[in-house]
């Protein structure tokens, strides 16, 4: 196993994570989790289901509040300023009878509450933005006729369209098909490379995790091992965290 | 006589004041109550109110002030209107706090207040004069409005209308998604308990005039026709305060040609705007 202990980094720290443990009611989801991201750095979050990887998301994000431990995000409480988060959640949240344009979701990434009109300003931001993700066709259209691929393009645009500082993303790969999600992890890569921000994304991928990540976080309640993705996604790692051998389904390291 | 007389008439200028401000007030309420499935809601919280009536009739009878000279002291409502807010946050506890979903939570509020109008409507004599009848209760009686009532249903529709649009943006957005909602920084609990109360209020007001058939009506078919066909909410919101506007006038208008029941004609008149909704809204 890969010591779990924070990595010793130079220079500004996005997200930190000290000691976190979560419970809910009996069950203990996450027990002293602690990392420091770097600022601009990305980190791939993975491990089994039921592991916490999700509960992770919503502590950075201040919807859930540990127990035990710190967390800082840009060095305050989480849920300060989350004007400088852009946030992607899993596909199945939202309401599909919900009557809505894309414009209107991607809208809410500027107004942080939902547009009974959207103004021309706002308009042409979130045009923009999913021009950026290959969306803009998609702008009037209904968000109910949308395929999951596009779908998570119009969040991907939501997320971009404040200029984010951290994009926290929660199985952005989920429901989607090949092509579409190595596009997702393409335009990730090109709007951290474009704007500096850092990422936290959690992925039952591992081979999204070694290519499009520069740490990865095994958990499984409790960190099995955080670092480089070569130094991690090692079969003996995995194989703590999974409970059994990953023959094949890992990637090469 | 024709619909131009009737319309210089009093109590039937009262009914259309009164019946256009529950359409508005309901048609933006009802747009969160359908997208939130909370369609029962409408029905638990009228029935509290029937409870809370119960309670109220049995209350000012028993401690004379039904003998009151203030028209609104003696009116079972100052008792019904509290008694539904609890009905609202006893649902919203039960939802919050223990595995229920929100119908069983709706359903047992429903019942408990049913039977506690139903016991309390009994034990009132029968010589005593209320103003005021179970099956009115039920049933309604739009043209019966006094003036007294239209003041509080003008009143109560001028600030809950406010008050929803208000809250509309961080309403919707909740409505949409409560998670991203709440990692934006909307409160959402607290949004979720406001539209309760709101919804406590609104329902309890216009049931003890309208009825509680009238009234959970209101609530849900001129969202749900809008819903429909609408593809925004802010479409959505227009459009059901539109049905409802519609459905009050000429619903209205024709039980005064047809000589019918106010209160079934307009639920009947919602119905027929809502099937062409159901069908166009079917082929987009």
């Amino acid at each position: 196993m890969t010591d779990a202990a924070p990595l010793q980094q130079g220079g500004a720290v996005c997200v930190r994570l000290s000691g976190v443990t979560v419970r809910f009611g009996d069950f203990e989801v996450l027990k002293g989790v602690s990392f420091d991201l770097p600022a601009g750095a990305s980190l791939a979050v993975v491990g089994p289901n039921g592991a916490g990887k999700s509960t992770l998301v919503k502590v950075i994000l201040g919807l859930v509040t540990p127990l035990e431990g710190t967390v800082a995000v840009f060095g305050e409480r989480p849920g300060t300023n989350p004007g400088r988060i852009g946030y992607v959640p899993q596909l199945k949240t939202f309401d599909r009878t919900f009557p809505a344009t894309a414009l209107e979701l991607v809208a809410t990434g500027l107004r942080r509450e939902w547009p009974g009109r959207v103004h021309a300003d706002e308009r042409e931001h979130a045009l923009v933005a999913l021009r950026r993700v290959g969306a803009e066709q998609l702008a009037t259209r209904p968000l109910a006729r949308l395929s999951g691929g596009e779908l998570q393009r119009a969040y991907l645009a939501r997320a971009f369209v404040r200029r984010p500082e951290l994009v926290l993303l929660d199985e952005p790969a989920t429901g989607v098909d090949y092509l579409a999600e190595r596009d997702i992890y393409d335009l990730l890569e090109e709007y951290q490379a474009d704007s500096g921000a850092g990422v936290v994304m959690v992925t039952h991928d591992l081979t999204a995790a070694r290519y499009h990540a520069d740490r990865v976080l095994v958990l499984n309640r409790t960190a099995r091992g955080f670092g480089l993705p070569e130094d991690v996604l090692c079969d003996e790692c995995l194989e703590d965290a999974f409970g059994h051998k990953h023959h094949g389904h890992g990637p090469r390291v | 006589m024709n619909l131009a007389d009737a319309l210089a008439l009093p109590f039937f200028q009262r009914a259309v004041l009164a019946g256009l401000a529950i359409a508005i007030m309901s048609g933006v309420l009802g747009v969160f109550v359908v997208q939130r499935r909370l369609s029962f809601l409408g029905d638990g919280l009228a029935h509290a109110a029937f409870g809370g009536m119960g309670i109220g009739a049995f209350v000012i009878v028993t401690t004379g002030l039904i003998g009151s000279s203030v028209a609104l002291l003696k009116h079972p409502l100052w008792i019904a209107l509290p008694f539904s807010v609890m009905a609202a946050l006893a649902i919203a506890a039960l939802r919050k706090r223990t595995r229920l979903s929100s119908d069983t939570a709706i359903g047992v509020a429903f019942a408990v207040s049913v039977a506690l109008g139903v016991m309390f409507f009994s034990l009132i004599p029968p010589d005593v004069n209320l103003g005021l009848s179970v099956m009115d209760l039920l049933f309604g009686s739009i043209l019966g409005v006094r003036q007294s009532d239209l003041i509080v249903i003008l009143a109560v529709a001028a600030v809950a209308v406010l008050a929803l649009l208000a809250g509309w943006g961080r309403l919707a957005y909740a409505t949409f998604d409560d998670e991203l909602a709440r990692g934006d920084g909307v409160r959402t609990e607290a949004l979720e308990l406001a539209l309760f109360l709101v919804a406590a209020v609104v329902i309890a007001v216009s049931a003890t005039v309208v009825g509680i058939v009238l009234m959970a009506a209101y609530l849900v078919i001129p969202a749900a026709g809008a819903r429909l066909v609408a593809r925004t909410l802010a479409q959505m919101t227009a459009l059901s305060v539109l049905i409802g506007v519609a459905s009050t006038l000429v619903g209205l208008g024709l039980s005064f040609y047809l000589d019918v029941p106010s209160g079934a004609t307009i639920v009947l008149t919602q119905a027929v705007m809502f099937v062409p909704a159901a069908v166009f809204g079917a082929r987009r």
